[in-house]
């Protein structure tokens, strides 16, 4: 215990050091520019992770951080999250997915709201309980929502494979997974149209993915580093972009080299692969439809499929048209951009998804900043 | 987008499921994307699965890398 | 304060948070329904006047799952609860009720434990329990034991606590480690317990109020930061009081295995009940008095100085380890793990 401590506030005076650093690097460059330097933070934990430790705030005066398309509720369309929804109305379904979708808003309902009518939802921690509950309970159709990026893709693979050994037949996953490098390439297709100065990268993507699945983002002329969730991390990601930024080096760095290797983990990729192909085009909230950016399951495990084994009616998607969510994960707006910031969308009633999860952008200001 | 949090294996139950703990915190976690992963072990957790194993070496060269980089003259 | 329109048509789970959506039914259904003096005060116990006497009276009922816990059980959570709801108003509590509602197919030696639990706690207090009620209802879960208690306490004349009296360069004070008791129930509904996870902190407050009696005079206000943790009290408090609350991060403590949970889950600490701590704001030339006193109450070890008032306009704010300051907004659903 007392190591640990010492750890702490070892690492505590190298965070306020290298924040002078930070500081000092940032304005310089905003100065040179005439202009706050703009960062895309792709991953939206990364969001919630700069506000939560103050670094937003000490930043604010010469950096724009800017959120990406890196919250998997943020980026799911609504239509979706209708049919998502609508399988809690079922007879017998009982539905386990992760707390984030629980008050997510569509254009009906949203699952707490199910939940309290009647319908069964569950949330876990590890999707293997989803397995646990269908063996638990035979006679209801439990139904994995599979939402998330390409880090929790391997855990939604092991669970449908671990259900398939068990001989489960009362078990399907629902697959809303989408991959972030398809994103980020159609954020740039148009050029560099927001004007971004550096790509702060998700850490935990990168540790599947590894970090030269986005050495693509170099031909953009625009640095990037992947960096981890710690003060420390955050401060050194920031730091090797800021470098970077100032070296006009356009590179993919990586200042979380502990964990996220240049090639990834190729054995949760395989997982992924049993499992899981590109689909040839998914729908995203804001970003419109990218060619293989999302996951669904293979023909081999169309039975566990949930979205073809439970077809239900669902009206037209319906949107409030002064929402501009699908702006805020572009990068193209921020929350305070928005007219229903605060005012008519809160978390506690919410008009899109990026102000119920906490960690989407909306969210994230709202309790942070 | 991806909550991670490191922990330390402290037992293995087999080569898919071991107990992982942080701070007196322990749970049972998936191991099955960090193949041979031994008692000792650190590493980095996501929705109950171990992701990846966290390189201790590496973790300290990165911070003596840093400590030399906050040495330089500005 | 500003509450939103509620534009929800049934009682979902989060309108029992203690955050934003149960202020919104207490604006729009309870208070205008109920509308009284008394109800008005809004504190943790009505301050009922009759003759000379000031008496206080409160009402809570509880629902946790699971039912036993480390470090306490529902039983023990009931008496403690409504205890240090009279006891943060500056009462001594005297008289208690239990009512319980009673899930069919509960096993009756469970409801014993549970019982006994609780008169071992009131017992501790020299508080008994006067009146009660049972009813079965068909719920569909054993689990779905109900307890409500209610407490009448006296008033000590030198309580004066309102958040009203708060003024600028007030100090804020935390009898010990934040969100014990929530971190030690999701550690138990998710699988997390072990010998060294997180142990609920739930224990009555008599003791340390009484220690503090000497002081009264000198604190504003005092809270228990029970549903929607530190930071949705410290709202509270704030936006009542007309001031605003600044809080170092470094001075809050948070357990490591407390922060553990709330990192692996994705949940704000801040945001995690204590059932066992006070949070007062007291003046500032009396708070190191107050701190040396509050260490010396078994449980209160770990009081510390957390933050002071500043002039403004009701909010809440954290000024983090790294010298950064981020606004605390009120809880607005119950915390629950998450992937992101």
């Amino acid at each position: 215990m007392h190591k640990q401590t010492d750890f702490q506030s070892r690492d505590e005076v190298l965070a306020q050091t290298l924040m002078e650093r930070v500081n000092r690097l940032g304005r310089r460059l905003a100065e040179e520019k005439g202009r706050k330097l703009k960062i895309m933070e792709v991953c939206g934990t990364h969001t919630v992770a700069y506000a939560r430790s103050g670094i937003t705030d000490l930043v604010s005066g010469y950096l724009d951080l800017r959120s990406g398309p890196g919250c998997p509720i943020c980026v799911t369309h609504q239509q979706d999250l209708d049919r998502v929804f609508s399988l809690a109305g079922l007879e017998d379904t009982l539905i386990v997915t992760f707390g984030d979708l629980l008050r997510v808003p569509g254009s009906f309902t949203t699952l707490e709201k199910e939940k309290a009518g009647g319908g069964r939802v569950q949330i876990c921690y590890s999707p293997l309980e989803a397995v646990e509950t269908a063996a638990r309970n035979p006679l209801a159709k439990v139904i994995f929502i599979a939402i998330g990026f390409e880090t929790t893709a391997p855990a939604a693979a092991a669970t449908i494979l671990q259900a398939e050994a068990r001989q489960l037949t009362n078990f399907w996953a629902y697959p809303v997974i989408k991959l972030v490098p398809p994103a980020i390439s159609a954020l740039l297709q148009k050029g560099n149209p927001t004007g971004l100065d550096g790509f702060l990268l998700p850490g935990h993507v990168s540790t599947v993915l590894g970090s030269n699945a986005f050495s693509f983002i170099s031909k953009s002329g625009i640095p990037a580093v992947v960096a981890g969730f710690e003060s420390l991390d955050l401060l050194m990601g920031l730091y090797t972009l800021l470098k970077f930024i100032a070296e006009k080096k356009a590179a993919v760095g990586n200042a979380y080299t502990h964990v996220v290797r240049e090639e990834g983990n190729e054995t949760a990729r395989k997982l992924i692969g049993r499992c899981f192909e590109v689909e040839a085009e998914t729908l995203w909230r804001g970003l419109g439809v990218i060619p293989e950016s999302g996951y669904t399951l293979k023909p081999r495990y169309a039975e566990y499929n949930a979205r073809q084994q439970f077809i239900t009616d669902v009206a037209a998607a319906e949107t409030d048209p002064l929402c501009i969510c699908g702006e805020v994960i572009t990068g193209r707006a921020t929350p305070h951009e928005c007219p229903l910031f605060s005012r008519r969308c809160t978390p506690s009633s919410p008009v899109g998804p990026c102000m119920v999860s906490p960690e989407g952008a909306c969210g994230a200001y709202y309790h942070y900043m | 987008m991806c909550l991670g949090i490191p922990m330390r294996l402290s037992s293995i139950e087999n080569n898919l499921m071991a107990t992982a703990e942080t701070m007196g915190v322990k749970r049972t976690i998936s191991i099955q994307m960090v193949p041979g992963a031994r008692v000792g072990d650190h590493v980095l957790v996501h929705a109950g699965f171990a992701i990846e194993r966290i390189d201790p070496a590496e973790a300290a060269e990165r911070i003596e890398l840093l400590k030399t980089l906050l040495e330089e003259p500005v | 304060m500003k509450i939103e329109k509620s534009t929800q048509e049934i009682i979902i789970s989060s309108h029992g948070d203690g955050g934003l959506l149960t202020h919104q039914l207490l604006q729009e259904i309870f208070f205008p329904a109920f509308r009284n003096e008394w109800l008005e005060q809004a504190g943790d116990a009505a301050i009922l006047e009759l003759n000379d006497l000031r008496l206080a009276m409160t009402t809570d009922s509880f629902v946790v799952s699971p039912l036993f816990f480390k470090g306490g059980d529902i039983g023990k959570l009931a008496v403690c609860g409504t205890v240090n709801d009279l006891v943060v108003s500056g009462a001594r509590p005297l008289w208690l009720s239990a009512a319980f509602i009673l899930p069919e197919g509960m096993e009756q030696a469970e409801l014993k434990k549970v019982v006994l639990s609780m008169e071992e706690t009131a017992r501790s207090l020299e508080l008994p329990i006067v009146t009660g009620d049972t009813k079965v209802v068909d719920s569909g879960n054993r689990e779905n034991l109900f307890i409500n208690t209610t407490g009448i306490g006296l008033v000590y004349p030198e309580a004066q606590f309102h958040p009203r009296n708060i003024q600028p360069s007030d100090v804020v004070i935390a009898s010990g480690s934040i969100g014990d008791h929530g971190a030690a129930i999701l550690a138990e509904r998710l699988g997390f317990t072990s010998e060294n996870s997180p142990v609920s902190d739930c224990a009555p407050l008599a003791a340390l109020a009484e220690k503090l009696k000497p002081y009264f005079n000198e604190i504003k206000v005092m809270r228990d930061p029970t549903r929607g943790g530190l930071a949705t009290t410290l709202i509270e408090l704030a936006a009542a009081g007309g001031v605003d609350l600044l809080l170092e991060e470094k001075m809050i403590c948070v357990k490591p295995e407390v922060s553990a949970i709330a990192g692996i889950l994705g949940v704000d600490p801040y945001f995690l009940a204590s059932e066992g701590r006070a949070v007062l704001i007291a003046r500032a030339a009396a708070c190191s008095d107050i701190l040396k006193t509050l260490k010396t109450v078994p449980g209160a070890e770990a009081s510390s100085i957390i933050g002071v008032a500043w002039q403004g306009t009701g909010n809440a704010y954290l000024r983090t380890r790294l010298g950064g300051t981020r606004r605390l907004k009120m809880l607005s659903g119950t915390p629950l793990p998450r992937i992101c």
